[in-house]
């Protein structure tokens, strides 16, 4: 694994940089442990100072440090988005490998309801969510909504693989050999869906995190929890662009596109990387 | 237009069509700090004559694909040629391959042309057939549309092939149709030199025989030299003139088809023959010990030695050159001729 | 005498066409032969493409259904078999070998757990010592050691040694029958001895028999003792192997044995003028 790393580090550009971006993202995560304050707190610190020497970032209008908002929000919505992601994820692997692997009628009404699934929008049922839950609406049932509505693509595009794997020799001859499905699935297919399965997860990851940011700046979620979204509904609430609070706007936007681009070059090299045929090529056959 | 286009000879000389030197072509992987080189092609020199079909025939990773890419100049990364030159002569045309890619970009399909294994690779599958002899041949003809068209039914039709082919899609003809087409496509600027890459390979048996007859007819009508790759001796058997075998990335011998049959010189080329089982014959056929070696690490010496049954100290110790065999041909081997598998 | 395979009127019917113009044609047609369970023999299935003789393997490993008609193995009716042990039982006694040995090993899984896992479910081999010992044992038949495979993938064998590793799996549970389809057409010529002189060891030596599926009627003239022949789903031909192939009788057997190229340049190029000839006139 470290070896992995090191190679990646050293010889390929994108994960270099990506890791980089990254790396400040967590260190910032990391400090949000060692605030001063509550992050919860208003009037804090004195409002509206600019970024300078004494407030990195600037202080907002509700007397609170930029610096440490941005460190609370910034874990509070990577959380949400990796929660998401993970249990998307293992919906769209099983759902995916089972489908294409059995084929016939079971595909068929495995990939009908996928796709009904996948035609709902997303958006409209969240608010409808909100409004019939209101107060019990909170961030993990939240996540767990969207990651019930989030695997849908990808379980379409981790079946196809699968459909063409299943008729391949070697799954035959797998399972003349005594293996059973699962063993199958997750030994012989498995790998071969690796880089969707990655790749999928970095978008899916910055879905997770899109949707928690517009449901915030809508005002739709837990407006009291400090997130990267319910940063930008404060600024806007407090009308920040007119006022000249231009720093209360842009800390969360530069930030969450650092995260973004971030996102997606460790995706491109790692999965350059876990490509089968860059695998093989690397071990030589 | 025609002017530019025409500068194909009329003189058939016994002269050399195709001369590669020393040729070295390797693959050079550089992968997050795995680098693997693979000597493909390592030194090989060999000639081509006018109107002859020149075998290559080797086994898997024998390096005989790598070989044909490199003399058509079709690499491309990680392959590289590291030493070593290709030279085509058609008529008073000289072409360095590798000095002058140009030259080479003017020669293809008019001088120079392909028939390869999976005729889809030519053929694409949701046009008609008249649409890949537009693409592959039209601007190579300087010849306006309509006697375009005339010129090649005119072709089909002395290639026993229905015109109304013309109109049909890939998957309306069969397998051996299909390859039928490409050999079409493929002669129908009546090229000087056309690459064979496992042309029958994916045919059935019964079909085999009409697709090698017709490219034998055509070479023959034409005057042409054909470069015919497989690994199967017998269809070499069946349609070449003279014949090289490639073992690990280097010619192990090279003839006459004939007298290499009937009297092979290296240990490898009588193994390949001998090992071919024969209707009408059940007398047990052996088979050679080893396995092929890894172009990325080859033995040393002699590359056959470690499998040879003849095999002495100094095979492994240095590397047979190309000379003169008994039989007319050339052959790389310390022991060469000392075979006799009957 | 008991019967180790029987096919009874076997048909296997596929459909074809789209949505509306449903159509189907029959990859096997009313075919019918037997092997008998105390003379072990190499039988040989010989076809082009689209003769139906990869389905006949289906149908014969259980991966295929007939349509009508029945395959009965060892006493068993193949399509009863339903549930997991019972097709456990079935994989114990018939076992395949496949066409293309880099395509029957996953490049990204090492070639032993293919091994292992035939091991550990059809030869009670529970611990690891047990299971490499029961495969050191199938490898040696094949004239391999578990210290030559142990750990390595695919790509770092050749095509000849996977494939004897393929024959050495299929033997570990001590199979009535093997079925291989094309099981030399992707190994080298060097090699390719190797493998069909191995089949004809087995059937001597461990006495089990072989269903030979290919499109190569020198090399099944070569090992099989009896052979049939197809066209389109149906048998033309089928007798004893060297009789048949002698001495062929109907048209397509006949067109069938003329298109094989002999390997003799004299020989082979004659046949080609003679075909060119024919063809033009």
């Amino acid at each position: 694994m470290f070896k992995v790393l090191r190679d990646l580090l050293r010889y390929n550009r994108e994960f270099l940089f990506g890791s980089l971006l990254i790396a400040i993202i967590l260190a910032v995560v990391v400090a949000s442990y060692f605030a001063p304050y509550d992050e919860m707190m208003t009037y804090a610190v004195i409002p509206d100072m600019p970024p300078g020497s004494e407030y990195w970032l600037g202080t907002n209008s509700r007397g609170q440090d930029m610096f440490w908002q941005l460190a609370a929000s910034m874990r509070n919505t990577l959380i949400f988005g990796i929660v998401v992601a993970l249990i998307s994820r293992v919906i769209a692997i099983a759902v995916g490998l089972i489908s294409g692997y059995v084929g016939g009628k079971t595909d068929q009404a495995i990939m009908a309801f996928n796709d009904t699934l996948g035609a709902l929008p997303n958006i409209p049922i969240l608010l409808l969510l909100v409004f019939v839950l209101r107060d019990q609406m909170t961030w993990p049932v939240l996540a767990l909504t969207a990651a019930l509505l989030g695997w849908t693509h990808d379980s379409r595009l981790i079946r196809s693989v699968a459909l063409s794997l299943r008729t391949r020799e070697f799954t035959r001859h797998a399972a003349f050999s005594g293996m059973r499905t699962t063993q199958i699935l997750l030994r012989e297919h498995l790998p071969y869906v690796m880089p969707i399965v990655f790749f999928t997860t970095m978008n899916n990851l910055i879905w997770a995190i899109g949707l928690e940011v517009t449901l915030s700046i809508l005002g739709f979620s837990d407006i009291n929890r400090p997130t990267i979204g319910g940063m930008i509904y404060w600024a806007n609430a407090h009308s920040a662009m007119v006022a000249g609070i231009w720093w209360w706007i842009a800390v969360p936007m530069v930030a969450v596109v650092m995260l973004f681009i971030g996102l997606f070059l460790l995706a491109m090299s790692v999965n350059e990387y876990i490509d089968p045929r860059s695998r093989l090529a690397r071990m030589g056959a | 237009m025609t002017e530019v286009l025409d500068f194909k000879p009329a003189v058939t000389q016994a002269q050399d069509v195709l001369t590669i030197r020393d040729l070295k072509a390797y693959y050079v992987n550089d992968m997050f700090g795995v680098r693997r080189e693979v000597r493909a092609v390592d030194g090989i020199s060999l000639t081509v004559r006018r109107n002859e079909v020149y075998g290559i025939a080797g086994e898997s990773s024998s390096g005989k694909t790598s070989l044909i890419k490199t003399l058509a100049g079709a690499i491309r990364p990680p392959m590289r040629v590291v030493d070593g030159s290709v030279n085509f002569s058609f008529g008073d045309t000289h072409i360095d391959v590798y000095a002058e890619p140009e030259k080479m970009k003017a020669a293809r399909w008019q001088n120079l042309s392909y028939i390869m294994q999976g005729s889809m690779s030519v053929l694409n599958p949701v046009r008609r057939i008249k649409h890949a002899f537009n693409d592959f041949a039209f601007r190579h003809m300087g010849l306006d549309r309509r006697a375009f068209r005339q010129r090649v039914e005119s072709h089909l039709q002395k290639l026993g092939l229905d015109p109304n082919v013309l109109e049909a899609f890939p998957h309306q003809l069969s397998g051996g149709m299909r390859q039928r087409v490409t050999i079409a496509l493929a002669t129908v600027c009546e090229p000087e030199f056309i690459i064979a890459d496992e042309p029958t390979t994916a045919l059935d048996v019964l079909v085999q025989q009409d697709v090698l007859g017709l490219l034998k007819e055509v070479q023959a009508r034409l005057g042409s030299s054909v470069v015919f790759v497989t690994h199967d001796m017998s269809v070499h058997a069946a349609i070449t003139d003279r014949l090289a075998i490639m073992y690990a990335g280097r010619l192990a011998e090279e003839g006459p088809t004939q007298a290499m049959f009937d009297n092979p010189q290296h240990p490898y080329t009588a193994h390949l023959i001998a090992s071919l089982p024969r209707i009408g014959d059940v007398s047990t056929r052996k088979s050679l010990a080893g396995k092929p070696p890894s172009l990325a690490n080859p033995p040393s010496g002699c590359r056959f030695h470690p499998r040879c049954p003849i095999a002495i100290d100094r095979c492994s110790k240095e590397v047979p050159e190309m000379l003169p065999s008994a039989i007319g041909g050339r052959v790389a081997c310390f022991r060469a001729g000392e075979v006799a598998v009957k | 005498m008991s019967k180790l395979l029987e096919l009874d009127h076997v048909t296997k019917l596929y459909p074809v066409g789209g949505l509306f113009s449903r159509q189907s044609i029959k990859a096997v047609n009313d075919v019918s032969f037997s092997l008998d369970a105390d003379k072990p023999e190499i039988f040989a299935i010989v076809g082009e493409s689209g003769s139906g003789k990869s389905t006949m393997a289906k149908m014969m490993l259980g991966n295929e259904v007939p349509n009508s008609g029945r395959l009965v193995f060892d006493g068993t009716d193949i399509s009863t078999i339903r549930n997991r042990s019972q097709r456990e039982a079935f994989m114990a006694r018939v076992q395949p070998v496949f066409q293309n040995p880099f395509e029957a090993f996953n490049p990204l899984t090492r070639v032993d757990a293919y091994l292992f896992g035939t091991a550990h479910r059809f030869a009670g081999a529970n611990n690891q010592a047990e299971k490499e010992r029961v495969c050191d044992e199938a490898l040696q038949r094949v004239g391999l050691s578990m210290a030559e495979i142990k750990g390595r993938f695919s790509h770092e064998l050749s095509g000849g040694q996977l494939q004897r590793v393929a024959v050495a799996r299929a033997l570990i549970p001590s199979p009535k029958l093997i079925v291989a389809d094309e099981p030399v057409s992707m190994v080298d010529a060097s090699l390719r001895m190797s493998i069909v002189n191995l089949f004809r060891s087995l059937r001597d030596e461990l006495k089990v028999s072989i269903i030979y599926i290919t499109h190569d009627l020198a090399t099944a003239y070569y090992i099989s003792d009896r052979v049939i022949i197809m066209q389109k789903g149906v048998v033309i031909e089928s007798g004893d192997a060297r009789a048949v192939l002698d001495n062929p009788t109907h048209p397509y057997s006949i067109a069938l044995k003329n298109a094989v190229l002999p390997p003799d340049p004299r020989a082979a190029s004659a046949a080609i003028r003679l075909r060119s000839a024919a063809a033009a006139g």
